[in-house]
């Protein structure tokens, strides 16, 4: 619990000053401790007193998240913590609301509640741990899990496609998206930050390692040897630029991206560039999906960041707006409105 | 010449095709005996079809209103005048004429194609079996179109404006005024002056045609009721729902938060205060029902009155967060205003069917207190006290309407907002040792703190609490003493809130229980078997969990119990077990109100038995 220092001085609140009583107690190994590590290191930057952060998680593993920072906290039901946020938005905007949940809690039994989210474009940040499973109910497939992947609960393997949450989220409407990779603190931090930052729905889909029953899922893009050249790191307003020794690059067909080789050969300004802010989502729902295709490199960043108005000022501006044309509601009024009579 | 008669009560019920603005006939109707001073009670009766093909049974739309000199808590049980507008209308209304009653028909409308529809094998009214009421056959379309032959509307503009033609009938048979009716169509159709025109005509042509007409022979006045004095309004048990909601969260000192999914009959409390957002009330269309409560959950968690209004297929949906709430010891109250179940049911008719559910749908041992409201009027009191409660006592509180008393009206005698009590509620705000889970000592309400309060930062949630400090605990001795905790805090409500009082004598023959909205059909039952001066007193419930303090000490002092209920028998089992007492039930599962003859009947069958 914060003591009055912190309180009055929370303009230098450090990672620690967000460190809850409670021991973590996800397995040794999980990408959720780095997560929680750039939490921490983020929240301090943000410039919010430290008693307006609500942290709203679901169930499974990412939802003891939590009880593992030192704010104010609600671990909900399964699926409904973006429901329960909404909530908490809509009567108290000055509250700096995140929604921590993973591929089961947000995907699959919440899923109606997250594209809702999005739609409406409440100012809530919600970070996706997605790990391909369910890891704290000891090992079924997930809604993001690939086809033929084996669990407890297909032994013969998965059927059927898993969904890309960050073609999704762009579907659904949410004006921030990005991605990121448990393993790599400075951009998970970074992207952590912006997404803080952003006034409406943010999105972030972590890859977040699950060393027990997915281990080695995202090995591609995190084994030095090979990640250069399956990992592209969107940049606003740069080239798609990949590789080893970034000599790679994303280039446009007309209807679909291809890789070309820049070494020497093509000059970068004749590449296309990457738009953050694109009034059309369709490139971005192009990028989002060569994540899907093992030839092709998978983006991580920021696929969109637009302005657009929330749900809870368009609420507050309508209020005023009634307001301003009825007035104040007086309630006396009200209760005799309508046809009456006296009874001597 | 014209005779009047006067009669103490009048049952009447206006029927017609969904389409026929029969709705609107009986508002419109339920207002001019309003303010002519009688007491009343209404029963919209309609299909859950939009507009149900023309002509059928099912498409059928009915309101009946119940009015007298003297005291009125019913719909009424049979009908001294039924208004058909065509001969399905007829069909499904029949059975319950009164022999000797009066039946208006629109003749326009008994064709060969109506009649087939309705499923008449002859015109009843030519084969005589309509012998034994005093039939009024007017043609009200054509008389209607007539009227309007000036008029530059199409036929079939004119032909809508037909039910004021029957209205004006009504209004003559029983002398009440269409003054309000028509300032009423000026200010609906204010834009539309050829619409003014036409209805106000109508209404005109009905009212002008009864009184010339030769059969028409015979008008009724009904007396003023002899009433409390003061100023009255006809109101709805969902806006009474929704002036309770706005009223306790004023009284409180908080924004409402109303997070709702539309389900009939429960939308109309959504409606409403979506049209009053400039009292400090936020609605909220949720995605689905279980963000309906998770909102609510959520604006409650963050300090205001969170509400979620449903009816059962929505409460089950709902029913993960209300264990969430009890767990997490957050206020919302949860309206379920009931209709015929299970599954999508009859939504547009009523039932008491959800009590089980209230009670113990839940998984774990997860008590909700409930309340049930008696009318429509009553509805606002109860809601108020759901709301307080729920405050008060930092718990999910449910309360149980239904379709009846939600659509049905009565007049209110207005409150004086003055004389409503405030509702207090007290958060930590002090950083100094705050313990999320320690608790008043009398109320057992725990200590919220409200997010934003600097230094009081904790978590909360589903998993099991520690006690007072709230931290997650899997201890067994822990998890005993904290489901102990949770069911007595619920029971200490009892302590907080007023016995009802019995009607009758504290011993006796027989003791009726009752709850929920059966409270009118009971009244009248009982108004008549106390006239016979029969040892039977009558207790009806409001808060059905926690049980009152007074009812066990009753139940010894009477012979037997009889427990009606518009259900397979659920308080009765509750009574039952509680109590261990022998009781007894009558149960009528019709989508409908229950008769009062019936329940007549059922305490007479007691008495005898």
């Amino acid at each position: 619990m914060a003591g009055e220092s912190n309180r009055t001085k929370h303009m230098q609140l450090a990672p620690d000053d967000f460190t809850s009583g409670q021991e973590p107690r996800w397995c040794p190994g999980c990408g959720n401790y780095s997560i929680l590590a750039q939490m921490k290191k983020v929240l301090p930057e943000l410039g919010i007193p430290k008693e307006r952060f609500v942290f709203v998680s679901g169930i499974g593993c990412s939802g003891r998240f939590s009880y593992y920072i030192d704010t104010y906290g609600v671990h909900c039901i399964h699926g409904r913590a973006p429901a329960f946020a909404t909530g908490i938005k809509l009567v108290a905007p000055h509250l700096k609301v995140f929604v921590i949940t993973g591929d089961g809690d947000c995907l699959s039994i919440g899923g109606n509640h997250f594209i809702h989210l999005c739609r409406r474009n409440v100012d809530v940040t919600i970070i996706l741990f997605n790990n391909h499973v369910y890891a704290l109910t000891k090992g079924q497939y997930s809604p993001t899990s690939g086809r033929g992947k084996v669990t407890k609960s297909s032994p013969y393997g998965v059927i059927g496609n898993p969904f890309n949450s960050v073609r999704l989220a762009l579907a659904a409407g949410a004006s921030f998206v990005a991605r990121t990779i448990d393993k790599f603190p400075e951009h998970l931090a970074e992207i952590l930050k912006r997404a803080a930052e952003h006034k409406g729905t943010s999105f972030v889909e972590v890859y977040q390692n699950c060393n027990i029953f997915s281990n080695g899922d995202y090995l591609r893009l995190m084994d030095p040897g090979k990640r250069g050249d399956n990992l592209l790191f969107l940049k606003h307003k740069e080239p798609y630029i990949f590789g080893k020794n970034s000599d790679k690059a994303l280039d446009w067909t007309g209807d679909d991206f291809k890789v070309v080789n820049i070494s020497g050969r093509k000059k970068q300004k004749e590449l296309i560039t990457h738009d953050e802010c694109a009034g059309h989502p369709a490139m971005e729902f192009m990028l989002a999906s060569l994540s899907e295709d093992q030839s092709m490199p998978t983006p991580v960043g920021v696929f969109r960041d637009i302005k657009n108005d929330t749900y809870e000022d368009m609420l507050k501006k309508q209020i005023d707006s009634v307001e301003k044309k009825k007035g104040k509601g007086n309630l006396e009024q009200l209760f005799n409105s309508g046809n009456t009579w006296v009874v001597e | 010449m014209k005779k009047m008669q006067v009669l103490q009560t009048v049952t009447i019920r206006f029927a017609g095709d969904s389409g026929d603005g029969m709705q609107l006939v009986g508002d419109q109707f339920t207002v001019a005996v309003a303010l002519a001073g009688n007491n009343l009670l209404t029963l919209p009766d309609y299909p859950s079809e939009i507009r149900a093909p023309a002509g059928t049974l099912f498409g059928v739309s009915g309101f009946q209103i119940q009015f007298s000199s003297g005291s009125v808590h019913t719909p009424g049980d049979a009908l001294d005048v039924l208004v058909a507008m065509n001969p399905a209308a007829l069909q499904v209304n029949l059975k319950q004429m009164k022999s000797n009653g009066i039946i208006i028909v629109n003749t326009d409308a008994f064709n060969e194609r109506n009649l087939e529809r309705a499923q008449y094998g002859s015109n009843p009214l030519k084969d005589n079996s309509l012998d034994g009421y005093q039939v009024l056959q007017v043609p009200i379309t054509s008389l209607n179109r007539e009227a309007l032959k000036e008029s530059s509307l199409s036929l079939k503009a004119k032909n809508r404006s037909q039910n004021f033609f029957a209205l004006g009938i009504a209004y003559w048979m029983f002398n009440c005024s269409p003054d309000n009716t028509l300032k009423w169509i000026e200010s609906k159709f204010e834009s539309k002056p050829d619409l003014i025109d036409a209805n106000k005509k109508a209404l005109h042509a009905g009212y002008d045609y009864a009184l010339s007409a030769k059969d028409f022979s015979t008008c009724y006045k009904v007396k003023k009721a002899d009433k409390k004095p003061g100023k009255y309004r006809n109101i709805t048990g969902n806006k009474a729902v929704a002036l309770g909601l706005i009223t306790a969260a004023r009284k409180a000192g908080k924004k409402l938060f109303l997070g709702s999914y539309p389900i009939t009959p429960a939308s109309d409390i959504l409606h409403d205060l979506s049209k009053y957002c400039n009292f400090d009330a936020i609605t909220f269309q949720a995605e689905d029902e279980i963000a309906g409560i998770g909102s609510a959950l959520g604006a409650s968690y963050a300090g205001a009155l969170g509400v979620t209004t449903t009816s059962g297929p929505g409460m089950v949906l709902k029913s993960e967060f209300f264990g969430f709430a009890v767990m997490a010891e957050l206020p919302v109250v949860i309206i379920d205003v009931q209709r015929s179940g299970p599954s999508t049911g009859m939504p547009t008719k009523t039932e008491q069917a959800d009590l089980l559910q209230a009670l113990y749908g839940r998984s774990g041992e997860a008590p909700v207190p409930v309340i049930a409201a008696a009318s429509s009027t009553d509805c606002f009191k109860a809601t108020f006290e759901a709301c307080r409660i729920a405050l008060e006592f930092a718990t999910p509180v449910i309360l149980l309407s239904d379709e009846y008393i939600a659509n049905g009206a009565e007049p209110w005698l207005i409150p004086n907002l003055k004389e409503i009590p405030e509702i207090e509620v007290k958060y930590a705000t002090n950083p100094e040792n705050y313990q999320p889970y320690e608790r008043d000592p009398e109320t057992l309400a725990r200590m919220m703190a409200l997010p934003g309060t600097p230094g009081l930062e904790h978590r909360i949630g589903g998993l099991e609490k520690e006690d007072v400090s709230g931290n997650v605990s899997y201890d067994p001795e822990n998890h005993d003493r904290m489901v102990r905790l949770r069911d007595k805090k619920v029971r200490v409500i009892a302590d907080y809130v007023d016995d009802p009082e019995i009607c009758g004598e504290p011993e006796g023959d027989l003791l009726v229980i009752s709850w929920g909205s059966t409270y009118g059909s009971v009244f009248t039952a009982m108004e008549e078997i106390q006239n016979r001066g029969l040892k039977v007193s009558w207790y009806h419930l409001r808060w059905i969990h926690p049980l009152p303090q007074n009812l066990g000490e009753y139940i010894k002092n009477f012979n037997k119990v009889l427990i009606p209920e518009i259900n397979l028998g659920q308080l009765i089992k509750i009574i039952r077990s509680e109590y261990l007492v022998d009781a007894k039930g009558f149960n009528s599962v019709r989508g409908l109100p229950l008769r009062v003859s019936d329940i007549i009947k059922a305490i007479e069958a007691q008495l005898e038995g």
